[in-house]
C-alpha cells in the first residue's frame, strides 16, 4: 500500500506523537509547542482535503486497523458525510491554532502553555478519530479522549469559575458516556457486532425486540447530552462562557457538531430510515424538540448581558436547526442540516473570535462596558456584522443557504407550521446580533485612543477571524460548490448509494 | 454583442467596488467623494448603453451563479426593469452632489460610513431591478435592508436608535415573508423565474395562490401600504440626503417594483383577476392613498408630511395595478420615475432648508421664499407635479390612471383618484403659502437665510427639470419601454 | 406464574444487579451534594455499566479467556466484552483523576467542597 494509502491511520497516529513530541520539545524549550502544533493540524487538514477528494472520486475509503478486516477488526470508513465533517473540523482546528498563539499566553499564562498545546493535539485526536471510525465502541473510545482534554482544557483558564464549569461539565459528560456505553452493549447484545456496517446488516432482524429500543434510546439521549441538545444542554452556558477563548472556539465550532455527526450516524446509518419512520417513529418528537430549541435558545440569549454567554445560547439554538434537518429527514432538508454543520462552525468561529479579541483588548466581556467599541475595533466589529448577517440568515451568506434548504425540505414534507417557526425564529437571532451591533457602533464608551495607528490585535488573531468571516460570505455565494458533495452525503444517510 | 452581457454586471459592480474604495480612502474627503461621483456616472453610463437594447427589444440576460433549488444567481435586464434602474442611476448621480452639499454644510460626523453605505445600497437597488428570479430579488431586496440601517441611525441619538429598531424589525419581518412566498412559489411551480404574463396559473389552489399573494405583499413592505407603513415615518429622522435617495426612491420603489413585478410576470393580469385579487390590492391601495394624505394634512413637521404624502403615492401605484387594465398598468408604471423625480425634489428642498435654516417644521418657515425665491419655487412647481397639474409630469400618470379606472371596470376609483387630487392639495398649497406669501414672525431671523450652496441647488432645478421634460417628451425613454412592458405582459405585438 | 417470576428476576439476576447499582450510583451523582461524593458515585455508576457488560460475555461452564492448553477448542468466555471493559476502566479511571484534581482545584479556591456551601460562596463574590 502506498502512502496517500494510509493517510486515515495518520490522521489519527500522527497528532498523537505529536502531542508526545511536544511534550518533551515543550520541556526543551516553550517556544516550540506552537510550531509542532501548527504544523500537525496543517497536515492533517492537508490529509483531511486528499481524502476527501479521494472519497468523491472513488467513493467510500475504508482502512483496516492494523491489517485486520471486521468483525475482527476496527475500520476506519470515511465516505461523503464524514469527509465533509472532518474537512470542516480541521478547517476550524487550523484557524484556532493560529488564533490560538497570543490568546492563550493572555488567558492561560506561559507556565501553563504546554499543557494547553498538547490537550489541544489530543482535543483533535479525539474529534477526527470519532469522525473516521467505522467502529461504534471506538467512537465511545474517541469520544471519551476528546472530552477528558476538553475537561482539562475548560478548566485551565485564570479563573475559579472555570473549575466549576469544567466539573459539572464532567459529571454529565460521564452520564452521557455513561449512557452511550450501555446503549453500545445493548446493540452488542442483538447483533454480536460492533462495525457499524455490520451492525446495520443484523439490526433489522431485531428491530422488535426492547434491547434494541433500549439501546437506541441510551445512545440517542448519551449524544444528545454531548450535543447539548436542548434540554440536556445544561453544561453548555458555562462551559464555553469560563472556558479561554481558543478553546472556546474549538469546542463550540467542531465538538458539539461531531456529536451531531454521532447521532446522525446511527440514526441514519445503523439503525437506518427504517427503523426510525416505521419501528421507533421518533422524528416528529425530535422535530419538536428541536424546533423549542431554536426558540428557546435564542430567547434566552436575547437575555444574557455577557456576550460569550449570549454566543453560547445562539449556539443551543443553533443545534436546534441542525437537529431540525434529522426530525425533518428527507433529502433537502439533510441537505441544510449537513450544510448548517460546516455553516455554523464557521459563523461561530468567527463570532466567538471576536469575543476572544475583545477580552484580549479590553479584559471583559461584559456587553455593558463594551460601547462604542467599533472605534477602537473596527476590523473585529466588521468580522461580527459579517458573520452575525449570516446569522440571522442575510442572503447570500452561508447562513441564509442552510436555512433556505431547511425550509424547504420543511415544506417538501408538508411540516407548514414547522417551516413557518423556522423562518419566524431565525428573526430572534437578529435580536441578539443587533444588540451587540447597537452597542458596539452606536453607543459611546470607547474613544479612539492618541490615534496611533496600530492594529487593535495581533496579527495571528485578526487573520484567521478575518477569513472566517469572509468565508460566511464566500460558502454562500459558492454554495453550489459544496452541494455536491453535502447532496451525495444526504442521500447516502437516507440509503441512496 | 458579448460585451453586451456584461453592462449589468458591471452596473451592480461598479458601486459595490466603489463602496470597497470609499472604505479605504475614507480619511481623504474629496478623494473618496471623486469616487462616489466617478461611480455614479460609470454606474449612468452603463445602464445608457443598455438602453438602446432594451428598447428595440431585447431583453440582455446574465447567468451568474448557481445557487440553491429554487433560482439562480441571474439577472435580466428588460424594459420594466430599466424603467427602475434608469430612475435610480440618474437620481444616484443627482442626489451624491446634494449629499456632498448636504453633509458637508452640516459638518455631519461618519460621513465614510454614510457614502459606503449609500454605494451598496444603490448597487442593491440596481439589482432588484436587473433580478431574472424571486431568489436573486430577494438576495438584493435584504442586503438593501441591511445596508440602510447604518443610514438610518445616522445621528446616533436615542431617538434614532428606536427608530432604526422599528425600521428594521418591519423589513427584516417583511422579509420573512417574502421568503416564506418565494419558498412557497418554488414548491407549487419548481421555478422562481419571472415569466411576462405570469407562470402561477394552475399550480395550486384558488385559496393557496391568494394566501401567497398576501404574503407576497406583506413580503414588499417596502411598498408602505397600510397599515404596514410604519417604518417609513420612523425612518424619516435620516439626513435628508437618505430619506430623499432611499425613502423616496430606492427603497420604497423596490417595494412597488417588487409588486408589479409579481402581478405582471409571476401572477399574470388574468390570474390575478380571476383570484379576485385585483379587488383587494384596490381596496389597500384606496386605503391607504386616503389614509395617508389624511395623516399628512395633520403633520407639521415637513419631511413627515413628505413622507405620508410618498405612502399615499405610493399607492397610486398600486391602484394603477389592482385595474389589472392596460391602461392602469402603464398608470402604474410610468408612476414610478415620475414620483421619484418629484417626490426627490421635495426632499431636496426640505433638506435646503434645514441647512439654511436649520427650520424642520412648517410653522417655523414662514416668508423663507423671500429670501430662498429659487428654493421656493422649486418646491411649488414639484408639489404642483405631484397635485397632477401641468406642465410637470405628474398629470401623465394620473390621466392613464383614471382611463384604467373605467377601462378596468372600477369607475368607483376615480373617486379615489380626485379625493386624493384633493387632499393633496390640502396638504400641499399651505406649505407653499407659508413659504412665499405668509410673513415672517420675527424678521430678523430670517437675515441669514439665503440659497443653499450650488452643489445643493443645481440638483434641485436639474430633478425639476427633468419633471418638465418628461411632460413633454414621456417617450423617451420612459413611455417607449413601458409600452414594451406592457406589451410583453399582455402578449401583444412588442411595438 | 412461579415460572414467570422466575424467569423475570432470577435467570436475569445480572441486569438487576447492575441497573440497582446503576441507579445507587445516579443517586449519588446527582442528590449528594459533597463534590466528591458525586464522584464516587459517578464511579458506581460507571462500575454498573461494566459488570452489565461482563455479563453479557458470560458463556455457562466457561473458563477465563487465557488461552489454555488445549488450545482453542476449550470454552472460554467471550473476551471482547472484557477487552471493552478494559477501555471502559482506563477512561473512567483517568475522568475520576481529573475530577479530582479539579475537586483540589476548586478546594484550593473556596475553601469548600460542599455543592450547597459552595453557591454560598459564590454569592459572596
Amino acid at each position: 500500500m502506498t502512502l496517500i494509502d494510509h493517510l486515515p491511520v495518520f490522521l489519527i497516529a500522527i497528532p498523537i506523537l505529536a502531542s508526545l513530541l511536544i511534550l518533551v520539545a515543550g520541556w526543551w524549550d516553550r517556544r516550540f509547542c506552537y510550531p509542532i502544533s501548527l504544523v500537525t493540524i496543517l497536515s492533517q487538514f492537508g490529509a483531511a482535503v486528499i481524502i476527501l477528494m479521494q472519497v468523491m472520486r472513488e467513493g467510500t475509503v475504508r482502512y483496516y486497523l492494523g491489517g485486520w478486516a471486521p468483525p475482527l477488526g476496527i475500520e476506519l470508513a470515511i465516505d461523503s458525510f464524514n469527509g465533509f465533517i472532518l474537512a470542516t473540523i480541521l478547517l476550524l482546528s487550523v484557524a484556532t491554532v493560529i488564533y490560538a498563539r497570543k490568546s492563550v499566553e493572555h488567558e492561560i499564562g506561559p507556565e501553563k502553555t504546554i499543557a494547553f498545546y498538547v490537550l489541544f493535539q489530543l482535543l483533535v485526536t479525539g474529534l477526527v478519530g470519532m469522525t473516521i471510525t467505522g467502529d461504534i465502541f471506538n467512537l465511545y473510545v474517541f469520544l471519551e479522549i476528546s472530552s477528558i482534554a476538553a475537561y482539562a482544557l475548560i478548566a485551565s483558564a485564570r479563573k475559579p469559575r472555570s473549575y466549576l464549569a469544567s466539573f459539572n461539565y464532567l459529571i454529565l459528560g460521564s452520564i452521557a458516556g455513561g449512557f452511550i456505553l450501555i446503549g453500545t452493549g445493548n446493540l452488542y447484545a442483538a447483533t454480536g457486532a460492533l462495525n457499524m456496517l455490520d451492525i446495520a446488516r443484523l439490526l433489522p432482524a431485531s428491530f422488535e425486540l426492547a434491547t434494541v429500543h433500549a439501546g437506541f434510546l441510551f445512545l440517542v439521549i448519551g449524544y444528545s447530552i454531548k450535543a447539548a441538545f436542548f434540554p440536556l444542554h445544561i453544561w453548555l452556558p458555562d462551559a464555553y462562557a469560563e472556558s479561554p477563548s481558543a478553546v472556546t472556539i474549538l469546542i463550540s465550532t467542531v465538538m458539539s457538531k461531531v456529536s451531531v455527526y454521532a447521532l446522525f450516524r446511527i440514526i441514519f446509518t445503523i439503525f437506518t430510515t427504517a427503523y426510525i419512520v416505521d419501528v421507533f417513529p421518533v422524528t416528529g418528537f425530535i422535530l419538536f424538540i428541536a424546533t423549542v430549541a431554536m426558540i428557546a435558545g435564542a430567547v434566552i440569549a436575547i437575555a444574557q448581558s455577557d456576550l460569550k454567554r449570549m454566543l453560547a445560547y445562539s449556539s443551543i439554538s443553533q443545534i436546534g436547526y441542525i437537529m431540525f434537518a434529522l426530525g425533518v429527514a428527507n433529502q433537502i432538508a439533510l441537505e441544510g442540516g449537513i450544510l448548517h454543520i460546516l455553516g455554523h462552525a464557521v459563523m461561530k468561529g468567527c463570532l466567538f473570535m471576536v469575543a476572544g479579541l475583545i477580552i484580549y483588548r479590553v479584559g471583559t466581556s461584559r456587553l455593558s462596558d463594551l460601547g462604542g467599541i467599533a472605534k477602537v475595533m473596527p476590523i473585529s466589529c466588521a468580522a461580527f456584522a459579517l458573520a452575525g448577517a449570516s446569522m440571522i440568515g442575510i442572503p447570500p451568506t452561508i447562513g441564509f443557504m442552510s436555512k433556505y434548504y431547511l425550509v424547504l425540505g420543511a415544506l417538501e414534507a408538508g411540516h407548514w407550521v414547522y417551516a413557518a417557526i423556522l423562518l419566524l425564529g431565525s428573526l430572534l437571532a437578529v435580536g441578539y446580533i443587533w444588540r451587540f451591533i447597537e452597542i458596539a457602533y452606536f453607543r459611546d464608551g470607547h474613544d479612539e485612543g492618541s490615534g496611533a495607528r496600530t492594529l487593535e490585535a495581533p496579527a495571528s488573531m485578526l487573520a484567521p477571524m478575518v477569513a472566517l468571516a469572509l468565508l460566511c460570505l464566500l460558502l454562500g455565494i459558492f454554495v453550489e460548490g459544496l452541494m455536491e458533495i453535502v447532496g451525495p452525503a444526504a442521500s447516502l444517510l437516507l440509503g441512496g448509494a | 454583442m458579448g460585451d453586451l452581457n456584461l453592462l449589468p454586471v458591471v452596473a451592480i459592480a461598479v458601486p459595490l467596488l466603489a463602496s470597497v474604495l470609499i472604505l479605504l480612502v475614507g480619511r481623504y474627503e474629496n478623494i473618496r467623494e471623486g469616487v462616489t461621483i466617478t461611480a455614479a456616472v460609470a454606474m449612468l453610463g452603463a445602464v445608457l448603453a443598455m438602453l438602446p437594447s432594451v428598447l428595440s427589444g431585447t431583453r440582455i440576460t446574465v447567468s451568474l451563479l448557481p445557487m440553491v433549488p429554487g433560482g439562480d444567481f441571474a439577472l435580466r435586464v428588460d424594459a420594466f426593469g430599466m424603467v427602475f434602474a434608469l430612475t435610480a442611476a440618474v437620481l444616484w448621480l443627482l442626489n451624491s452632489f446634494y449629499a456632498i452639499g448636504y453633509m458637508r454644510a452640516q459638518r455631519e460626523h461618519a460621513q465614510t460610513r454614510f457614502y459606503f453605505c449609500f454605494a451598496v445600497a444603490i448597487a442593491a437597488a440596481v439589482g432588484i431591478a436587473f433580478s431574472e428570479n424571486l431568489l436573486t430579488l430577494f438576495i438584493f431586496y435584504e442586503i438593501l435592508t441591511i445596508i440602510t440601517y447604518p443610514l438610518v441611525v445616522h445621528i446616533e441619538t436615542p431617538e434614532a436608535m428606536k427608530a432604526g429598531r422599528k425600521y428594521l424589525a418591519y423589513l427584516l419581518i417583511g422579509g420573512v415573508f417574502l421568503l416564506a412566498a418565494l419558498v412557497l412559489t418554488y414548491v407549487l411551480t419548481g421555478t422562481t423565474t419571472f415569466v411576462p404574463g405570469g407562470f402561477l396559473a394552475g399550480s395550486g389552489s384558488a385559496i393557496v395562490l391568494q394566501v401567497l399573494f398576501l404574503l407576497f405583499m406583506v413580503g414588499f413592505v417596502k411598498a408602505a401600504w397600510m397599515p404596514l407603513h410604519g417604518w417609513l415615518p420612523a425612518a424619516m429622522i435620516a439626513p435628508t440626503p437618505v430619506s430623499a435617495f432611499l425613502h423616496a426612491v430606492a427603497v420604497v420603489t423596490a417595494g412597488v417594483f417588487g409588486i408589479v413585478r409579481i402581478a405582471g410576470w409571476v401572477y399574470g393580469m388574468d390570474l390575478m383577476a380571476s383570484l379576485g385579487l385585483g379587488t383587494l390590492l384596490a381596496l389597500i391601495a384606496s386605503f391607504t392613498i386616503i389614509t395617508a394624505s389624511l395623516f399628512a394634512l395633520t403633520e407639521d413637521n415637513l419631511k413627515l408630511r413628505l413622507a405620508y404624502s410618498t405612502v399615499s403615492q405610493l399607492s397610486y401605484i398600486l391602484l394603477g395595478v389592482s385595474m389589472l387594465s392596460v391602461a392602469g398598468m402603464t398608470g402604474a408604471m410610468v408612476h414610478i420615475p415620475i414620483h421619484a423625480f418629484l417626490k426627490i425634489t421635495l426632499f431636496f428642498v426640505a433638506g435646503a432648508i434645514i441647512v439654511s435654516t436649520g427650520k424642520e417644521y412648517i410653522s417655523e418657515m414662514k416668508g423663507i421664499g423671500r429670501n430662498m425665491p429659487v428654493t421656493a419655487l422649486m418646491f411649488a412647481a414639484a408639489a404642483i407635479g405631484i397635485c397632477g397639474l401641468p406642465p410637470l409630469s405628474g398629470i401623465i400618470s394620473k390621466i392613464y390612471l383614471a382611463v384604467g379606472a373605467v377601462e378596468g371596470g372600477m369607475p368607483v376609483l376615480l373617486l379615489v383618484l380626485i379625493a386624493s387630487a384633493v387632499l393633496n392639495a390640502a396638504y400641499f398649497f399651505p406649505v407653499i403659502y407659508t413659504m412665499m406669501l405668509e410673513r415672517p414672525d420675527d424678521e430678523a431671523s430670517l437675515v441669514t437665510v439665503s440659497e443653499p450652496p450650488l452643489i445643493m441647488l443645481i440638483p434641485i432645478i436639474l430633478t425639476v427639470a427633468i419633471s418638465i421634460l418628461i411632460f413633454f417628451y414621456p417617450a423617451m425613454p420612459f413611455m417607449d419601454l413601458i409600452d414594451i412592458a406592457i406589451a410583453e405582459i399582455t402578449g401583444s405585438v412588442i411595438p | 406464574m412461579i415460572g414467570s417470576f422466575y424467569e423475570l428476576f432470577f435467570a436475569r439476576y445480572n441486569y438487576w444487579m447492575a441497573i440497582i447499582l446503576m441507579l445507587i450510583g445516579l443517586y449519588a451523582l446527582i442528590a449528594k451534594q459533597n463534590l466528591v461524593k458525586k464522584l464516587i458515585g459517578l464511579n458506581i455508576f460507571q462500575t454498573a455499566i461494566f459488570l452489565f457488560y461482563i455479563s453479557l460475555g458470560e458463556v455457562r461452564g466457561g473458563t477465563a479467556p487465557i488461552y489454555l492448553p488445549e488450545g482453542v477448542d476449550a470454552l472460554y468466555v467471550n473476551p471482547l466484552p472484557h477487552v471493552l471493559i478494559l477501555t471502559a476502566i482506563v477512561v473512567g479511571v483517568s475522568v475520576t483523576a481529573v475530577g479530582l484534581s479539579l475537586i483540589v482545584r476548586i478546594h484550593e479556591e473556596y475553601g469548600v467542597i460542599d455543592e450547597a456551601d459552595l453557591l454560598q460562596e459564590l454569592r459572596r463574590r
